[in-house]
């Protein structure tokens, strides 16, 4: 199989960085996901939709909007009403959703070539996050499995917070070498490394 | 400026991008009524208080809202989805507050 190439290649220097002396507080990871999917759901078929992602996936989402749940494979989470992003580690999630889905119940998007998803873990990650994002990142506020999307200076992200200090990001690929440039200086204070 | 999104919750205004009066009613596509076209294109209430607007939150969900907004205060009075069937969506309840 043709092995995909990471945007970030250029600027993903394994190892420790910035003032780490004192400990590491961020890990920063790119999880490569083989596939990431946009779900979207007619008016009034939300119901048949979170169905078809629960036969397709086997995850159950949560009520209420930005609800998203996540077994550390496969992940969903809703992101705008009626839309849903779905990553998992295996490739042909599309093709799976795209019989599950038909044309009544709503749209299927394959991203797996159009994102690029980040992980920032370790006890500093709401820290650094709340530099770059104006959302409350704060355990109650944002539970684990939930969805966010905001932006970073006019760059779209998604995210998931897939455990208690550890939050997947969902950016376009193409901005994606540039916003984990500034995610390592942001974390340079705290001591990061990249696995 | 925060505007709470009923989907996102509350939202720096940078996130939103203005749509427009939301008191506008498109005529006809198919009227030649000049009147009501011209109304439509240029009349505008400009109130000194609570004014109906349309905002998306095109930094975020991207729904469009029908926004209450104060134009002396920027109070925000009301925010709902311009579209009636995401209402089931609406959340920031009680336990994400929390």
């Amino acid at each position: 199989m043709v092995e995909r190439q990471s945007p970030l290649e250029p600027e993903f220097h394994v190892g420790s960085h910035g003032n780490f002396e004192h400990g590491v507080d961020i890990l920063l990871t790119e999880t490569r996901p083989g596939s990431i999917v946009q779900l979207a759901a007619w008016p009034g078929e939300e119901k048949r939709l979170i169905a078809a992602i629960r036969s397709v996936t086997g995850l159950a989402l949560p009520d209420g909007a930005g609800g998203g749940v996540n077994d550390g494979v496969k992940s969903v989470f809703g992101f705008a009403p009626g839309k849903f992003t779905a990553a998992d580690d295996a490739e042909g999630l599309a093709a799976a959703f795209a019989k599950a889905v038909t044309p009544e119940i709503g749209t299927v998007t394959d991203l797996s070539h159009g994102r690029t998803a980040i992980r920032i873990a370790g006890p500093k990650a709401e820290w650094v996050l709340a530099k770059f994002f104006a959302i409350d990142f704060a355990l109650p506020a944002f539970p684990v499995g939930a969805g966010r999307s905001t932006a970073h200076h006019d760059v779209f992200a998604q995210i998931q917070r897939t455990g208690a200090d550890q939050f997947d990001i969902y950016v376009f690929r193409s901005f994606a070498r540039s916003f984990w440039k500034a995610l390592c200086h942001a974390s340079e204070e705290v001591g990061y490394e990249v696995q | 400026m925060l505007i709470t999104c009923p989907y996102c919750g509350p939202r720096g205004v940078i996130e939103f991008t203005y749509q427009g009066d939301g008191n506008r009613e498109r005529p006809d596509p198919a009227s030649q009524n000049f009147e009501a076209w011209n109304a439509y294109v240029y009349d505008r209430l400009n109130p000194a208080g609570d004014h109906n607007e349309i905002w998306q939150h095109s930094g975020g969900c991207r729904a469009h809202l029908r926004v209450v907004r104060n134009t002396l205060t920027h109070e925000i009075s009301s925010v709902a989805f311009v579209r009636g069937d995401h209402g089931s969506a609406a959340r920031r309840k009680a336990e994400d507050k929390a």
